[in-house]
């Protein structure tokens, strides 16, 4: 028998979205809804602690910031594939997440005044990135972490991790896992559940996010027939560090930093001539790549060409005052003071536009009419096409607060009228599932000792994503790199797990989650692939422009056995309509 | 040195069910390479059956602490080439359960820290709830806690205290550290239960300032510091029954002309009090 654990709400994922989501649920009712909070690391470990730069929101409309002007910034950043009615809420209701976080006790860095303080950040026509130092993304997650332990009506699961869905009859009734500690298989089932994975940027190899990123709920949902939206459209952050692809933020181009070739030039003037370094990440990546391609790039050891960033003129306080972390990194790693000398990037796989399908509530749904009853998605995971082609810097720490309490908040209402319907949970059925899907991970997918090295296969996938699904695409490359994917899943299926004990066996963890990445990147290549026009993130030199009469339209991947079948809905435009994108 | 290093010997003290013994691996040198990428090395490559933790990759999420040659490090954010030495050897963290290789159990470690009260109390709960602006803090306010803040609970403190090894109901410096952080923020009011929390035989007072919390602190917070303002807090607030006075909140800024920034106007009509159909509240 496999063990089961109830909980009336199952969020999964305890990244900046889990941990808000949980929180909402407990303050709006503590002793009402009982939650259980499920991570595959410890849950203030999430990869949300590497948010560095800031954290959007209107906070000063007494200087001039509206609500418009951010939702403006959004959609023309996202190159008008936005769904604007979710970027309308979003920015309107971002100020009272910033002050929530104040008084629960985040430390925002301040003006003298004592009120908090906002910098510069690309594609926002204010200065609107609330900041605490150079580490926003942690103190978040401290705080939001330290607020949850004030309540006492939720239960941690550290280190469980989840392997699939539990989907039945349109309604969610929880998912499976394996604890880590003891290598037992486990079934979750709650009344509703709030996915908050994260994105799926660790199939490529030069990326900035923590390892965890695999995209886990993407393909998880996927695999339950929730379509997969828009993963075309996954962003290249202009400047992440030689040779790991460590970020160097964003906040250091807000502060001033300059970008330059091998000659020294400021090259943005020839690309964005009014906002130079500051303008959208989609526009700053590929003006560095066109240097690079030109010519006028440096070649590195690691075999990685790259550019400058230059901050030198910023002077030593400055520098230690707003930037520590990042001097860190760039000592630690390139073995560069960055007062003194300019620091190697190059663009790195960052984030994830696309995601689990959702409506504009961040409920989960089949297709352009049908919600998944009980599911909601949260943060990077969901698509709820708040960011479209090309998401805009601090939206989106800012959309995991955002979304967070708003699934936690609808969540916490559904399982109060679920309770009061007095609808009893299935046991039968879902036993069945677990047995089941314990038996695929087990025999099918852990079995074998002798086969493939998973290692190597995701070796190749990530260095064939690094080359062929980079910031510039053509239709025969991709081709190419989706044969490379089919022969790869081909190989998953032999590959081999050396590891036979049950303790903290982090080879079944590396061996499902390999399993996790080559479907995103599967629905990756196939999306891109059909697309045929360039738009925010997604660059193609076989169709280098924008084409809004035949692609002004989302994507959703459905899971068939062959691989992703593709359907497309339209987007919802209620403010402005697309025109040419000019910085 | 990095310059003529070819080749690390890892030397790892792995457990499994209970039963302990050195493991020893090569590994190949690069420029830059840390600890974490060494084990990583040798997960992927040499021994699939390795077991440790991380994750961030940047010295952030306190995942990857262990002992290396002796001290308790964050792996990820520990140069090889700037040990000195082509031998590395690493070890669980010091006073923490093994549970396999280099992986600890950090339950009991998490409670001290929750025992702490680690978030802000505030009398004007519905102000808390329902936030009308933020409260004021000044740069010297801030000053006086932030260093506090930047704790990210890796157990490297915890493993290197003389104390917690001969007494484990004491919180430890992690967990006195954040009672501090809580304590000394100018937005709290939440300090006398704070302080009747560690103001016991197994509290603050079992520290004998031996510093090798702030010793070996990957990120400067220096418990050791922190649990010697605690004592003087509890001192003062003992002798003379002193209480600080919380800040409160500040009015919005007063601007004679803004500028306006504008953004393109609306191609369309509409009223997204309407647009948005599911309920908000
Ligand atoms: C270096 C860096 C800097 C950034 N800086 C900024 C910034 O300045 N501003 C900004 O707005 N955005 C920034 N971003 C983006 C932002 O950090 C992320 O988009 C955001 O943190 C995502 O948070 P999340 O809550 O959705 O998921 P995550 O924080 O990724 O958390 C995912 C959670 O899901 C869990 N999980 C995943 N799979 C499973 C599974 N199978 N079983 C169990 N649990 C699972 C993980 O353990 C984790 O708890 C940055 C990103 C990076 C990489
Ligand atoms: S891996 Fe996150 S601190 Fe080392």
């Amino acid at each position: 028998m496999v063990e089961i654990i109830d909980h009336d709400v199952l969020v999964l994922g305890t990244g900046i979205a889990g941990l808000r989501a949980a929180i909402e649920i407990m303050r709006r009712g503590e002793g009402k809804v009982n939650v259980g909070v499920v991570s595959k690391v410890a849950i203030m470990r999430s990869h949300s602690v590497g948010a560095e730069g800031g954290t959007a929101a209107v906070l000063y409309p007494e200087e001039g910031d509206s609500f418009e002007l951010h939702a403006w910034d959004t959609v023309k950043g996202s190159d008008f594939l936005a769904d604007q009615d979710v970027v309308f809420d979003f920015v309107r209701a971002m100020p009272r997440e910033i002050r929530l976080l104040e008084h629960w006790g985040l430390p925002w860095s301040r003006r003298p005044d004592g009120r908090i303080a906002q910098r510069p950040f690309g594609g926002h026509s204010f200065n609107r990135a609330t900041f605490a130092a150079d580490k926003t993304g942690f103190f978040e997650m401290r705080t939001l972490y330290d607020k949850l332990l004030e309540y006492d009506n939720w239960e941690r699961y550290d280190e469980y991790f989840a392997t699939s869905l539990i989907i039945e009859d349109g309604e969610f009734k929880g998912f499976t896992a394996i604890n880590q500690r003891t290598g037992n298989f486990v079934v979750f089932r709650g009344l509703a559940g709030i996915i908050a994975t994260g994105g799926t940027s660790q199939m490529y190899k030069f990326g900035t996010t923590a390892v965890g990123v695999t995209g886990d709920g993407v393909a998880m949902a996927y695999r339950a027939g929730i379509p997969a939206k828009d993963m075309e459209f996954l962003q290249f952050h202009p400047t992440g560090l030689i040779p790991s692809g460590i970020l160097l933020t964003e906040g250091a181009r807000g502060e001033g930093g300059h970008l330059k070739n091998k000659n020294g030039e400021r090259f943005m003037k020839k690309y964005a001539p009014e906002k130079m370094e500051l303008a959208p990440r989609d526009i700053v990546s590929r003006a560095m790549m066109r240097e690079i391609l030109e010519g006028r790039g440096v070649k590195h050891w690691s075999g990685l060409e790259y550019v400058y960033i230059d901050l030198t003129h910023l002077g030593e306080e400055r520098i230690k005052e707003r930037l520590p972390l990042i001097r860190e990194l760039v000592l630690k790693f390139q073995g560069i003071d960055i007062i003194s000398e300019p620091a190697l990037v190059r663009p790195t796989a960052h984030y994830t536009m696309g995601g689990i399908h959702t409506g504009p509530n961040y409920q989960a749904m089949f297709d352009d009419k049908t919600y998944v009853r009980g599911l909601w998605a949260a943060g990077e995971v969901a698509c709820a096409s708040l960011h479209g082609a090309n998401r805009l810097g601090t939206n989106s720490t800012a959309e995991c607060l955002y979304s967070g309490a708003l699934t936690g908040a609808q969540a916490f209402k559904y399982v109060l009228s679920k309770r009061e319907k007095g609808t009893n949970p299935s046991s039968t059925s879902i036993t069945t599932f677990a047995e089941k899907e314990q038996k695929r991970i087990f025999e099918e997918v852990l079995g074998r000792e002798r086969g493939e090295d998973p290692y190597e296969v995701k070796n190749e996938l990530r260095e064939m994503m690094d080359k062929k699904f980079y910031v510039f695409r053509t239709g025969e490359e991709m081709a190419e790199g989706l044969k490379k994917i089919k022969e790869l899943k081909e190989r998953y299926r032999k590959v081999r797990t050396s590891d036979r004990h049950k303790e903290f066996n982090y080879n079944w963890l590396h061996v499902i989650e390999l399993g996790f990445l080559l479907d995103v990147a599967e629905i990756l290549a196939t999306s891109a692939y059909a697309r045929k026009e360039s738009r925010g993130a997604h660059y193609r030199l076989d169709y280098p422009k924008r084409d809004d009469k035949n692609w002004l339209k989302h994507t959703l991947a459905y899971y068939t056995p062959e691989g992703p079948r593709l359907d497309y809905i339209p987007v919802r435009i209620i403010a402005w309509k697309p025109r040419e994108r000019k910085y | 040195m990095s310059k003529e290093i070819k080749e690390v010997l890892v030397r790892i003290l792995r457990t499994d069910n209970g039963r302990s013994w050195w493991a020893e691996y090569k590994v190949p040198f690069f420029e830059g390479m840390t600890v974490l990428d060494a084990l990583n090395y040798i997960r992927e490559r040499l021994d699939n059956t390795l077991a440790f933790r991380s994750h961030c990759r940047m010295g952030v999420c306190g995942s990857c602490a262990v002992v290396v040659n002796g001290k308790p490090r964050l792996a990820c954010n520990t140069q090889i080439a700037r040990l000195g030495t082509d031998v590395v050897e690493l070890k669980p963290l010091y006073n923490f359960p093994v549970i396999r290789d280099l992986v600890v159990d950090l339950v009991d470690f998490f409670n001290k820290h929750r025992r702490m009260k680690p978030y802000l109390i505030r009398r004007d709960v519905k102000e808390r709830e329902e936030p009308t602006r933020e409260y004021r803090v000044t740069p010297e306010e801030f000053e006086r806690y932030t260093q506090f803040t930047y704790c990210i609970m890796c157990g490297a403190c915890v493993a290197a205290c003389p104390t917690v090894s001969a007494d484990n109901l004491y919180p430890g410096p992690q967990a006195l550290a954040q009672a501090y952080r809580y304590l000394a923020d100018p937005r709290d009011e939440g300090w006398e239960e704070r302080l009747r929390i560690v103001d016991d035989q197994h509290g603050v007072w079992r520290c004998h300032f031996a510093g090798a919390c702030s010793y070996v602190c990957p990120k400067g917070v220096d418990p050791a510091l922190a649990i010697q303002l605690l004592k003087k807090e509890l001192f003062k607030y003992k002798l003379f029954k002193r209480r600080k006075k919380a800040s409160e909140i500040v009015p919005p800024p007063e601007v004679k002309a803004p500028p306006k920034k504008q953004p393109p106007p609306f191609d369309y009509e509409f009223n997204i009090e309407e647009v948005i159909k599911y309920e908000r509240e």
